[in-house]
Formats: C-alpha cells, structure tokens, sequence
C-alpha cells in the first residue's frame, strides 16, 4: 500500500519524466547549427564586458536573514495554530505574547533600517547654469579643473 | 478517490501488490498534466486577447477563428527552435534549472483538491506541503541566473529570490490566521467543509456557526486581499515583476533561455499563476464547491457532481487568473525599494494584526 507522499513521489517522478521526453524531442526535431556569435552571452548586441559572477550586493542576504528568522517563528506557531480551538483564553495569551516579541523584534529591525531598501545615492542634476564641461565631466568636479587636462 | 477506483479497476485486471500501488500512483499523477496544458495553452490566448482589449487593439486574429490556434502555432513555434547553451554558462545547472522550475510548480498540484473524488494525494499537511515544494522554483530561478553567466539573468534572479522569500511570510501568517479558525491544514478537507451554499466560504466567515461567523467576515477578507497580493509577487506577475521587468532586464533569469527550456519556464508559470488561483479559491472561496446546489444531486446523477464540481473548480480558478491579467494591464510597475516596503512595512504588520484579532475572536 502507498502511502500519500509516495503518491507526491511519483507526482515528483512523472513531472521529471515529463520535462525529459518534451526536452529530447525538441532536441530532435530542432536544428543545431552554433557559430560564435550565437554562442556568446547576451548583453544587447555588444561584445560582454566583465564576468556578472561578482560578490554580490549584501542587501539581498539581510532580506534572507530576516526571512529566515520570521519562518523559524512561524514554523514554532504552526503546531500552536493547529490546535488553538482546544486552549481558549489561554492559548491565545500564549501565543499572543510570542506573536508581540516577534513583533517587538521586527519593530527594532524597522528602527535600525534593515528593513530599508538600500538606494545608490543619486547626485542631484547639474544646475542649468552649470558649463557644459560640468555636465559632462560631473564626477571630476573635486579634482583639478578640466582646462588644466585639456592643456 | 480516483486512486481507489484505479487500485480496484487494476484488481480486476488481475494486477495486485506493490505493481498496482505503483500503477496507479502514476496514472494518478497524470491527471493535473491532463488539466494544466490545455489550460496554459488557453491561458497565453487569454492573456494576449485581454490585453489587447485592454488597450483598445484586436490582439491574435490571423490563425484561426479571432486567433485561437495561435497558441498551438507557438508550440509548434518553440520545439522547431534552435536550443542555445552560451560558451559561458555553467551547462550543468543551466540544464537543470527548467526541470527543477516545472517539478516545483507541478509537486504543487499534488496537494490541490479538483473534485471531491480527485486530489493528487491526501496529505493532512496539504496547503504547508505547497508552500514547501513551490520553494524549489526559487532555487531554479537562482540556478538559472547564476548558471546564464549573464548580468540581467542573474540581477532578475537575485531579485525574484529576494521578492519570493519575502512574500512567502504574509502568506503564511494568513494561512496561520486560517488556521485557527478551521484546524486544519488539508485543502480537501477544507473544501469539503465549505460545502452547502456561497454562505459557507471562508470569505463569509466559514461553515462554524455562532456569532464569531459574522464577526470574521471583515477580517477574512482583508486576509483574502493580503493573500492575493503576495501570491501574486510569488508568482512574478505585474505589478510585481520587476525580476523579469523588460524595459531594464529584458527577461530576467530566462534570458538566454531559447527553445523547449523556455517553454518550460513558461508552462512552469502559467502552471504557478493557476496553482496560487486554486490555493485561493480553495482556502476563501469555497475550493471546488458550487456557490449553491448541485444539479447532479437534485437530478439523483451521482456521476454528474465531480464534473460540476471540476467546472466551479476550473471557473473560480479562471477568474482569479483573469483579476491577475487585468491587474496586468491596470498597475504600473513597482520600484524594487517600494516593492519591499510594501511587504515589510505594510502587508506583514497588517496580516500579524489580522491574525491576532481573528486568534482573539476565536478564543472568546
């Protein structure tokens, strides 16, 4: 006899089995001719510059932290939810104090900014009565003025 | 249950034992493939005939009667297509990721009640089961950014990882709030609970009598919206798309993805679109019941309510897919930093402050 997550094996099995047979048979019936070019990475028609496999920005771990915490909390209300009928009162005084700290954790999370997306600083446009040197060279404003280069 | 009638049907044909078990297990699989593929290929229809309405244009009108063998054309389309792996990509994980993204999105059907004689497997678990397994599509898109070895594959993946995982928590504290009020996590039994008439659903309070019933309403529905919305950005759909925002990441993870392996990405979340539409219709809005009788129990035909019920089913199904494709076509884009606040600052504290008033009434 099977039990219910053998039938989400085979649930799992057959999906696998599913995608190879639609893969192989466009393999089959889809040309294959690669040249170089077709062959290079996509970046809007200019040769690639640089490899994307970079350290990434750390933004993304602080959002997979906090995740990480605020799923452990709910895994721990989970069994508490699924009998709170039987607790009354009671059971609800329990899990409205976890519910608070937690809460109270996030609010200090919100206070420290962890919860803020990150934004590059963006530089506030050049005046319209800045030189068109400036507009066009705004970042060597603090360095040595440009007529001094040009020379 | 259709596993049961296969067992006995395969008894008849002399097949016992483990064989039969396996037998119909796997038969038993097939069925939501049966479902989703007709339904993707109608779907695509669907989608560029709205928004084509939507902006006062025809849309597909060539193949066929108003275009409706476009999608089959498209298939056509996509198997004929060349499948290109970059020189530059990781092959291994690059091959991987659209197996991973359609077994995640396709495990999820398992858990799905079509018909009061058809779920894919009775687990008690049922909606935590879904919520785990759909993780496996955030790891196939990490896979298939990280493995394109291409700027915008691997900004849209990082995005759409960090915009999965953090819309998964609303989610779960609304279906925790739901959760106190039914006790149980089975979408079958769920649905057969919300049996009887439109005034059983969840979205009314549930089938509990006494005066909670009323008391719930409101805050069932704003759970129903808060759901909507997340499942809605874990399923990347506009306005929350940003992961495969076209105007700066071209497609996002599936960018140099060409052929079957994009289709598959595309069946994966098409297949995803319907699968969140049936979770909501399963835990607010009744599941696969009819909003009043069945015609088949007035009639005294047995056989007729499972179909009756797969018709309410795939109707309320199609119409959530159909509020997506409107909102598709209505909401502009969201920034990424607004689309995080939106999560963090607004929907969690909400849905923990639903929560607690529902536990509340509850307990009273």
């Amino acid at each position: 006899m099977l039990t219910e997550f053998g039938k989400i094996f085979a649930f799992l099995i057959f999906s696998i089995v599913f995608v190879l047979i639609a893969l192989i048979s466009a393999k089959i019936v889809a040309p294959a001719r690669p040249t170089r070019e077709k062959l290079l990475t996509y970046e809007c028609g200019e040769n690639p510059l640089g490899t994307p496999w970079i350290k990434f920005n750390f933004r993304f771990y602080v959002v997979a932290l906090i995740f990480l915490i605020f799923d452990v909390e709910i895994v721990l209300l989970l069994p508490w939810a699924v009998t709170y009928r039987q607790w009354g009162l009671e059971g609800f005084a329990i899990g409205a104090i976890f519910l608070i700290l937690l809460v109270l954790g996030m609010a200090y999370e919100w206070r420290k900014g962890d919860l803020e997306w990150e934004r590059p600083l963006v530089r506030p446009p050049a005046t319209p009565q800045a030189s068109v040197e400036t507009e066009l060279h705004p970042v060597m404003e603090n360095e040595s003025p440009i007529t001094e280069i040009s020379n | 249950m259709i596993y049961d009638s296969l067992i006995e049907l395969l008894k008849w044909l002399s097949i016992t034992g483990p064989a039969a078990s396996a037998i119909a297990a796997f038969i038993n699989s097939i069925f939501p493939v049966v479902f989703i593929i007709p339904f993707a290929l109608f779907a695509v229809y669907l989608e560029r005939k709205v928004s084509a309405h939507m902006q006062d244009r025809l849309g597909p009108m060539r193949v066929g009667w108003h275009g409706w063998l476009q999608s089959f054309a498209d298939i056509l389309k996509l198997i004929q297509k060349e499948d290109v792996v970059p020189a530059q990509a990781d092959r291994w994980l690059f091959n991987i990721a659209p197996v991973l993204a359609f077994v995640g999105s396709y495990a999820a059907f398992a858990a799905i009640p079509f018909t009061s004689t058809y779920v894919g497997s009775g687990i008690d678990l049922g909606i935590i089961f879904i919520v785990a397994i759909s993780s496996l599509v955030v790891a196939s898109l990490l896979m298939a950014g990280w493995a394109s070895n291409n700027k915008y594959s691997l900004l849209g993946a990082m995005r759409s990882a960090a915009q999965i995982i953090s819309y998964e928590i609303p989610t779960v504290v609304v279906i925790l709030t739901l959760l106190c009020v039914t006790g149980t996590l089975s979408l079958y039994q769920l649905s057969e609970n919300q049996t009887g008439n439109i005034f059983n659903w969840m979205i009314f309070g549930g089938y509990s009598g006494g005066w909670q019933k009323f008391a719930l309403i409101p805050f069932m529905l704003v759970g129903m919206v808060i759901l909507f919305i997340s499942t809605l950005a874990e399923v990347n759909r506009t306005p929350f798309d940003i992961p495969e925002a076209e105007s700066e990441l071209v497609a996002g993870y599936h960018t140099e993805y060409t052929g079957m392996k994009f289709a598959m990405f595309f069946l994966a979340e098409y297949a995803n679109m319907f699968a969140v539409s049936a979770i909501v219709s399963a835990l607010f809005f009744g599941g696969y019941q009819s909003p009043f009788g069945y015609v088949g129990k007035l009639l005294g035909i047995s056989w007729l309510v499972p179909f009756e019920q797969l018709f309410w089913f795939t109707m309320k199904g199609m119409f959530f897919v159909f509020v997506q494709m409107w909102l598709r076509w209505t909401l502009p884009r969201l920034r990424v930093d607004q689309l995080m606040n939106m999560c963090w600052k607004y929907l969690i504290p909400i849905s923990i402050a639903n929560f607690l008033i529902v536990a509340f009434l509850m307990a009273l």
